[in-house]
Order: structure tokens, then C-alpha cells, then sequence
């Protein structure tokens, strides 16, 4: 007769492995919760978070041009833009972008079909609001990005 | 006064002292993960039949896709297997390539298998963690998602984000890796490995884990030929099917891996398959990354996409089964019908078979086992 199979089985031999294991882990090294406030996790560089609307650094004007490649882009429908025509230029200017983040699953396309780069999601990912119309973010909240509390430790 | 009518499973008639009882299992119970409605039909203890009442997660996601383009339909996909969102994304890119003849440039498949591959890993980690809690097993549970989070790591540098990744396009992949992406999968790799033998370790020679699976929710091989069921519930009652070498998709023919299976098609058979197959995943990421090809990540797509009236069917080895896309096209820029076959609502089918005169703690077992989603299963 075998003897190991009974031996293991009136010894526990099976649990103490297991329990061996997970009392290796009780080592305050392996702890791996975050403290979320204090500690703020480092998203990485493409993370597709909070929308912003970019603006040429030198002329501080908006590098949007109104084109609405986004709008037809989103599947959610989410972005409204208006425009009117520059009548010295002919060209398009916008006068309104609003972004009901909502709605949005942040999927990127918005970003993917712009062709001057002017819509971009950040790595922002605090995108809580109090109420259903601070989701919708206009021109000015687009372009100047959300005022954030800072928590120190 | 002593009643000590022992219990005999295989039975099929009712005791005399008992009443048969109709009872609800959900949609809020816990261990259905998500909102599934088991009815049972109950004898003491014993269960003489279940039926599942489905629909509570119903988005609409097939109607979605007739209203939107097909590059629009593709973030939709990742929300029906949220667990695998990649497999998704893969599978409808890949059907749509098909309807438009485009075949993606070898790097950027190579990416997709090795995000794919990745995916698989996170999804039987996620049902190993959550399956095991059911049955009682707390532990494995925080392991799993703790190592997930490396796999979901490189998911948020490669495209940004963690669960519905919306990681490929139609015709490729958006992103070029970013900087060291082939030494952090090679790192995981090597890290993942050891934490497989501390799952088994854990859990299969475990008597608690033994005694709750082995003979649990048997399911022989005919019979889930018969109700469709595919992946590791197929390949844990001893059929070797996979796709991936059946009709191999996105250069996985190139890949050199087995098929593991189980030979009596219980509980504990699929645990050790989709233990192994975790194993193969490592496998074919080493081999992917090691034969990583230089060159275009995104094959030549007009940029409105109008494919040719017709229809096609493509299919994928998704981590719970074959995952398959049904797209009609009446060549125009929307889809006119979009059908999934989504592998969890197949497989639920074979619940009531599994529990077929086991007990109701072993039914919290099966439905772990066959492991559903049910943004999967409703849509």
C-alpha cells in the first residue's frame, strides 16, 4: 500500500502548502494597496482621459478649424461645433465646441480623426461632476482644463 | 423519529416526504456575475432542473451597429465581454476585414496576438479569481487581480485604456508599441510563469477544491457538440477544438502551442484547462515577441469605409469559446444586420444539463465553470 497519499492526507499536507503561501505574503513589503487621494497613481502617456481643446502657445488662439470631423467622428454624437465664415478670409471660425462628456466612453476617435491635432485626450482621469450639466463642457473649460484640489500626505 | 433517506444523486424520482419547489436564483444573486435568473426546480436539496431567464443587461449592441459606421461600431464591441474587451475588438476587425478583403501587415497582427494573448490571460484570471470565490476559496481571488494588473499596465501604455481598450482598428492597429513594450511583455512573461504554480498551488491538490469540483457538473463531449458549447468547457470533455488551429486567423498558424484538454468534463477538468492554457498564452507571446517583424502596423483602408454589398461570417477563439461576427452589408456606410454569436450564451445553454441532480451549492459551482459574462450573453 501507498503509504505517502495517507500520509499526506491525515497531515493536511495539501492546506499547509497553500497556507504557506499566503503566509508568505504577510511580509509588509508585498502590499500593494494604494492610498488613492494621498497617493495619486501615474497614468500612462496615451491614457485617453478628460478631453481638452488645444490652443497655438504663440498666438493663444485655438488650433480648432472648425472642420466637424470629430462631430461626424463620434459615435455618440457628443460634439457639437458651430462656425461662421470670417468674411475678410473666408475662412471658418469657430464660435462654439461644447463636449458632453456624459456620454463619452473616451473610445478616442474624436482625437484620431482631427486633422490639426486640436482635440486630444489627456491623462486627466478625475472626471466626476456634481451634476449632469457640468458634464458638458464648453470652448473655455475645454481649452483652460479642469482646476484640480491638490491633497498632500 | 429518525428520516435518514440518504440522498442518492443519480436518482431521478422525488422522495416520498418532499415536494417539488420552484425557486428563483437571482438576478441579484452574487455568484451568477452579473444579472442572471436561474429558475430551479427544486427537490429538497436536490436540483430536477434549471432554466435561465436572461435580458437584463440587454444594451441593444446588434441594433446599435446598424446605426452606426463600421469604424464607429468598433469601441461598442469591447463592451460585451468586458473582461476580454481585446478578443472583441479583434474578432469584428477581422471580420470586417474580410468583408472588405484587407488583410492587416504581419507586425500588426503580430500586436494583435500578443494584446490577444495578454487578454486571455486577464479573462481566466478574472474567472479563476471569482469562480474559486464562489466555491469558497478566497485567496486566489486578490492574486489574480494583482497579477492582472500588470497585463492591464501594458494594456493603458499601448492604447490608453485599462478594460475597453478599443486597441484595433480596422485594417491594423492605431498605435505603434510604445518604448520598451517587447521588454515589459518578455518581463511579465518571466514574472507570470512562478505565479501559475502559486495558483495551483493554492487550489489543485487543495482536498476543499478537489472535493467541491471532481465529478461536478459533468458534460461529455457529444453533448457539447450538440449544444454548440465551445472553448474550455468543450476542451475540458476531451474534444480538441480550438480555433486558433482549427482555422487559424491573424497568423496564428505561424505559432507553435497545444490544445489542452480535460478527460472527464467536469469542474475540476476545466480548471486544469484553463490553467494550461494560461501556460500555451505565455508560449505564444514569447514566440510572438521573439519573431516581432519590422514594417506598416495599418494596411491600406479609404478612410470612409463602404464595403461591397454582401455578407460575411469570421470567428475567433475568444478566451470563453468561439466568438463569432455575422456582418451584412448593403453597401452603404452603416452595416444592415450585425449578428454576434458570443460564445458565454451558447455555452449557458448546457447549465441545465450540468446540474441535472446535483445539489444547489454545486449549481454557484457550474455556473462559475462555464464562466459567462453577461454583457456577453445579453448584448
Amino acid at each position: 500500500m501507498a503509504l505517502a497519499p495517507i500520509f499526506r492526507k491525515i497531515f493536511l499536507v495539501d492546506l499547509i502548502k497553500g497556507l504557506s503561501l499566503t503566509f508568505r505574503y504577510q511580509d509588509p513589503k508585498e502590499i500593494y494597496t494604494e492610498q488613492y487621494p494621498l497617493e495619486r497613481p501615474q497614468v500612462a502617456e496615451r491614457y485617453r482621459g478628460l478631453p481638452r481643446l488645444k490652443m497655438n502657445p504663440e498666438t493663444g488662439k485655438t488650433l480648432c478649424i472648425a472642420c466637424d470631423l470629430c462631430a461626424k467622428a463620434c459615435p455618440e454624437n457628443l460634439i457639437t461645433v458651430e462656425s461662421e465664415r470670417d468674411p475678410v478670409t473666408k475662412r471658418k471660425v469657430l464660435t462654439k465646441y461644447t463636449f458632453d462628456l456624459s456620454r463619452c466612453m473616451f473610445c478616442g476617435l474624436c482625437e484620431e480623426s482631427c486633422s490639426t491635432d486640436a482635440i486630444e485626450l489627456t491623462p486627466d482621469y478625475e472626471v466626476a461632476q456634481y451634476s449632469r450639466d457640468g458634464m458638458v463642457l464648453d470652448q473655455k473649460r475645454l481649452e483652460e482644463g479642469p482646476d484640480r484640489k491638490e491633497y498632500k500626505r | 423519529m429518525t428520516t435518514t433517506a440518504k440522498l442518492d444523486l443519480n436518482e431521478d424520482k422525488t422522495f416520498l416526504d418532499s415536494t417539488e419547489l420552484i425557486l428563483n436564483m437571482g438576478p441579484q444573486h452574487p455568484s451568477t456575475h452579473g444579472v442572471l435568473r436561474v429558475i430551479l426546480k427544486l427537490d429538497g436539496e436536490k436540483v430536477l432542473g434549471a432554466e435561465c431567464v436572461i435580458g437584463y443587461l440587454h444594451r441593444g449592441v446588434e441594433k446599435i451597429g446598424e446605426n452606426r459606421t463600421y469604424v464607429q461600431f468598433g469601441p461598442y464591441v469591447d463592451r460585451m465581454d468586458y473582461v476580454a474587451a481585446v478578443s472583441n475588438g479583434l474578432g469584428y476587425c477581422e471580420t470586417v476585414e474580410k468583408l472588405i478583403n484587407v488583410e492587416a501587415p504581419p507586425r500588426a497582427q503580430h500586436i494583435r496576438v500578443i494584446l490577444t494573448e495578454l487578454n486571455r490571460i486577464t479573462s481566466h484570471q478574472v474567472w479563476l479569481g471569482t469562480h474559486a470565490l464562489d466555491i469558497g476559496a478566497m485567496t486566489p481571488v486578490f492574486y489574480c487581480f494583482r497579477d492582472r494588473e500588470e497585463i492591464l499596465k501594458i494594456f493603458e501604455k499601448y492604447c490608453g485604456a485599462r478594460l475597453t481598450t478599443h486597441a484595433f482598428r480596422i485594417g491594423g492597429c492605431q498605435w505603434e508599441t510604445y518604448e520598451g513594450f517587447e521588454k515589459e511583455v518578455l518581463s511579465f512573461c518571466d514574472f507570470f510563469e512562478p505565479k501559475i504554480d502559486e495558483y495551483e498551488q493554492l487550489l489543485t491538490t487543495n482536498r476543499i477544491w478537489v472535493e467541491r469540483t471532481k465529478g461536478v457538473g459533468v458534460i461529455s463531449g457529444a453533448d457539447c457538440i450538440m449544444l454548440g458549447v465551445t472553448g474550455p468547457v468543450l476542451r475540458g470533455s476531451n474534444v480538441k477544438w480550438d480555433l486558433r488551429k482549427a482555422k487559424p486567423y491573424s497568423g496564428y498558424e505561424k505559432f507553435d502551442f497545444e490544445i489542452p484538454t480535460g478527460p472527464n468534463g467536469d469542474t475540476y477538468d476545466r480548471y486544469v484547462v484553463r490553467i494550461q492554457e494560461m501556460r500555451q498564452s505565455v508560449r505564444i507571446i514569447r514566440q510572438a515577441v521573439a519573431n516581432m517583424p519590422a514594417g506598416p502596423i495599418m494596411a491600406k483602408v479609404p478612410k470612409i469605409l463602404k464595403p461591397p454589398a454582401g455578407e460575411v461570417y469570421h470567428s475567433i477563439e475568444a478566451p470563453k469559446g468561439e466568438l463569432g461576427y455575422y456582418i451584412v452589408s448593403d453597401g452603404s456606410l452603416q452595416p444592415y444586420r450585425v449578428r454576434v454569436r458570443p460564445p458565454s450564451f451558447v455555452n449557458l445553454q448546457a447549465l441545465d444539463q450540468m446540474v441535472r441532480g446535483r445539489l444547489i451549492a454545486d449549481v454557484v459551482a457550474i455556473i462559475g465553470t462555464i464562466d459567462i459574462v453577461l454583457g456577453e450573453v445579453d448584448r
